[in-house]
């Protein structure tokens, strides 16, 4: 029998530490709706997402109802547009057809987004690869819901640097066509290595080719609770410390677990995976950040922040993992700069530079995220970027990533504000010193020799 | 049997249990527990109830109650138990 001191317990943490789901992801097979027409393609995608999506956003809000619990966003992910839309499109512009399909679909079943405008490219690129990453400019800029992400590398295949080199010019490309609104295109797009097929977060989510033709995702969030319990026990060693911290996570994946487990028998689809992030919100108190400088961190980026962080995924893990029979997707703490409001505060202070965090993507998920930089970074020095958060996630056999808006028309002492998730942050420098002539030395990068482990 | 809690959180005054109990009557909840008590004059109660017979969906009987809580002046919240089951035993 459940006791008032557990009610009370669970209820403080949703209404005063921000506990909730934070999506349900519906990923959804495209594979079927391959046609060499493209008419016909685009009927078939949008018949298909509004026909097996339908209950989503009805069934979700009837779990926050019954749970007393916010799932603060249904999403719905898709089979790499790239694969899809190969047999049909010709030019670019043949794709962001497709796009604008998707976006009406999503916004008939009322998602706020939808993920797999992407391709995947760790190795080498299709036609349709190219053209699918040529188009994803016009894309961004012409739809709402719309997110795109390329895999751009993986530790099996090694690094792709003419994508890599490529994508550096479409980055900048995206910041333009939508400067009106602070370059916000390049928010919904991700350069990844190493991409999960069942990851429920955008910008990064797609519906791997591994995965059933409809699975339910569920990722959960809890920075707020984490924070809450740790400020508990301010002082204490190491142990107790992540015995604290494996506790929250423990409770807050449960959570996670049993709405993943109703959604998916609510919807008849089946469950695959509840994805551990600690994923921050602006929200005053929803901030891993704050978690970081909880533990005894004057500003997050000083040293002694990587650790923290390292230990700080390392327990949310080990929490999770014994709450959930399916753990999968991203799983680990999330560091964007914008959508989390320590994170903007030490980056307007200067503790948090871009070097800083790069080193501490090395002990998480999962990248450089969500960072403004000057609208004036050369396409080559973005490109650099990537290579090195790829070769990290590379060489370290995980997921790591890269979302960084080169904000058009804006420099260092700027700031950039989209409101909502997304948040607000300043513009931080990045180094001055060029890369050009090494990406743009075309090929690979090969697989490093651990792994080869056949 | 799927049990629901109750929570009822706010300033004292009187009426509110009868409220409650008023509603839940109507839309043929059975009470199976309560408890009850107030601190520096603010009310704290948990209920535990049976709404499994209820005449309304349970959507409907959750945002009535938060209705009534607007009425009374107080934050009353309905959760199905699974929530605390799942946060709190293994």
């Amino acid at each position: 029998m459940i006791n008032y001191y557990e009610i009370n317990e669970t209820n403080k943490m949703i209404e005063h530490d921000n506990l909730d789901v934070r999506t349900i992801t519906l990923g959804i097979s495209l594979l079927d709706c391959i046609d060499g027409d493209l008419a016909v393609i685009n009927q078939k995608i949008y018949d298909k997402i509004t026909r097996v999506a339908k209950d989503l956003v009805p069934v979700g809000c009837e779990l926050e109802k019954e749970f007393g619990i916010p799932i603060v966003n249904k999403r719905i992910s898709v089979t790499p547009i790239a694969l899809v839309g190969g047999a049909a499109c010709r030019e670019p512009a043949d794709f962001v057809t497709i796009a604008k399909t998707l976006d009406a679909a999503a916004k008939e079943i009322g998602v706020n987004f939808v993920g797999g405008y992407s391709a995947i490219v760790s190795k080498g690129m299709t036609a349709a690869d190219e053209m699918l990453i040529r188009s994803i400019p016009q894309a961004m800029a012409e739809t709402d819901m719309v997110c795109s992400s390329i895999n751009v590398g993986s530790t099996k295949t090694g690094l792709n640097m003419d994508a890599i080199r490529l994508i550096g010019d479409i980055v900048k490309e995206a910041a333009y066509l939508t400067r009106e609104h602070d370059s916000i295109g390049c928010a919904k797009f991700v350069a990844i290595c190493n991409a999960p097929d069942d990851n429920p977060f955008m910008a990064g989510a797609f519906h791997g080719v591994s995965e059933a033709d409809a699975v339910i995702n569920v990722g959960v969030s809890g920075p707020g609770v984490v924070k809450s319990a740790i400020e508990q026990i301010r002082g204490e060693s190491f142990e107790v410390l992540c015995e604290t911290i494996k506790r929250t996570a423990f409770k807050v994946t449960r959570v996670g677990q049993l709405v993943a487990r109703e959604a998916s028998q609510r919807l008849g689809i089946p469950f695959g995976i509840v994805d551990l992030s600690l994923a921050p919100t602006p929200a005053i108190g929803d901030s891993v950040s704050d978690i970081l400088e909880g533990m005894g961190l004057e500003r997050t980026g000083a040293p002694g922040t990587t650790a923290a962080l390292a230990l700080l995924n390392d327990q949310v893990k080990k929490g999770g993992v014994m709450a959930s029979s399916y753990v999968g997707g991203l799983s680990g703490a999330f560091i964007p700069v914008s959508e989390d409001a320590g994170m903007i505060r030490a980056a307007e202070c200067g503790a948090l530079t871009i070097e800083k965090l790069e080193a501490m993507t090395c002990v998480c998920s999962v990248g450089l995220d969500m960072i403004a930089i000057p609208g004036d970074t050369p396409a080559t020095t973005i490109a650099g970027i990537i290579a090195d958060e790829a070769a990290i996630g590379m060489v370290n056999q995980k997921t790591t990533a890269v979302r960084v808006i080169p904000v058009y028309g804006k420099s260092i002492g700027d700031s950039i504000n989209y409101g909502g998730l997304l948040g607000h942050a300043p513009v931080i420098p990045v180094s001055q010193y060029g890369c050009s002539e090494f990406v743009s030395r075309g090929g690979r990068i090969p697989a490093p020799i651990h792994s080869f482990k056949n | 049997m799927k049990k629901t809690i109750i929570t009822v959180l706010g300033k004292d005054r009187v009426g509110i249990i009868a409220a409650i109990c008023n509603y839940l009557a109507d839309n043929n909840v059975n009470i199976l527990d309560l408890n009850q008590s107030i601190v520096d004059g603010y009310f704290n109660m948990i209920m535990i109830v049976d709404a499994t017979q209820a005449s309304v969906p349970f959507g409907e009987l959750s945002d009535g109650i938060a209705q009534l809580g607007e009425q009374l002046g107080m934050q009353i919240k309905m959760q199905q138990d699974d929530i605390f089951e799942a946060m709190h035993r293994i």
